[in-house]
């Protein structure tokens, strides 16, 4: 069960990470980024280790993934 | 095609130096002799219920200052970055209405994330977490309030007050482990008391509590300047 759930969000991490990459849209590679984070918390749950999960949860998800927000609205008012 | 070449002959050197450290790698199976001296008198030394907080706060204190201070720099550096002079300030920059939904349970959910986030580092030498977790928890709940009003400022005398306070007293608690016990950020200077109870492992609460409070103000801090910056002229 353990195992099934870790190669499933390995997997559900990876996809992420493509989409983070490949995707042409920006907003959607950032929430994909996010996620990539949000699944690597839960990882890091199974793996005993909940303290660092609080804080990939509320850094990695939270709070990146809105300064890359912020920092895309900021380029676009440049190029328009 | 020469390139190629040599970017494959890079690489296979590369793996070749890692596959021999990969060959070599046997894993522990027992504790080394520091997490064993750990393990085995973490509890009697520092009475800490979570051995990682005993390890983080007490044993490794110093670290602890050190990544508090690199947190600081890092949000120095932002504030200063982003700085711009006051005649490209936008006062009423256009922003999109918040939808109602975000609007309303932001309001109910803020004030319970800032209590999470509290119960985290006040708990950190009994529960998993600590001042660095509580904080970003903190700062989550500043950063919802700035999505649910865009025009919401962050103060920066609060800012300011509460994370010298804290950096302050948490240098000050070390020092006076010096004077009183054993040495810097020595946590016995207060008795240490029962194994898991809220008010035991020493100074060790007091110690994250200020830790979670700088971090929270340092990350909260970094929001709000970013959030400011969206007001600049270009």
């Amino acid at each position: 069960m353990f195992i099934a759930i870790a190669i499933v969000l390995g997997v559900a991490s990876l996809i992420g990470g493509y989409i983070a990459i490949h995707h042409e849209k920006l907003p959607v590679a950032i929430i994909a980024s996010g996620l990539v984070s949000l699944f690597a918390s839960v990882i890091f749950l199974l793996l005993a280790a909940p303290d660092v999960a609080m804080t990939e949860a509320a850094i990695g998800s939270g709070l990146t993934t809105l300064i890359f927000f912020y920092v895309l609205n900021k380029i676009r008012q440049r190029n328009d | 095609m020469i390139k190629k070449i040599l970017i494959i002959g890079l690489l296979a050197v590369v793996g070749l130096i890692f596959f021999d450290l990969f060959n070599a790698y046997q894993g522990n199976e027992t504790l080394s002799k520091t997490a064993n001296y750990y393990a085995e008198n973490g509890a009697k030394d520092v009475g800490a219920a979570n051995l990682v907080t005993a390890i983080v706060v007490t044993y490794r204190g110093l670290d602890t200052l050190g990544e508090v201070t690199i947190l600081f720099l890092a949000a120095a550096i932002i504030s200063f970055a982003l700085k711009f002079r006051k005649e490209d300030f936008i006062p009423n920059r256009p922003v999109r209405v918040t939808s109602e939904l975000l609007d309303s349970a932001s309001q109910v959910i803020v004030p319970i994330i800032f209590m999470v986030g509290i119960y985290i580092f006040i708990n950190g030498h009994l529960t998993p977490g600590g001042g660095f977790q509580g904080g970003a928890v903190i700062a989550s709940g500043v950063l919802l309030m700035i999505m649910s009003n865009p025009n919401f400022g962050v103060s920066h005398k609060v800012i300011a007050t509460v994370e010298s306070i804290s950096g302050i007293a948490f240098v000050l608690i070390g020092v006076l482990g010096i004077i009183l016990a054993g040495g810097f950020l020595d946590n016995t200077i207060l008795p240490l008391g029962k194994l898991g109870d809220l008010f035991s492992a020493g100074v060790i609460p007091v110690i994250y509590t200020f830790v979670g409070l700088k971090v929270g103000a340092e990350l909260s801090n970094i929001i709000g300047t970013i959030s400011h910056a969206q007001n600049e002229k270009n």
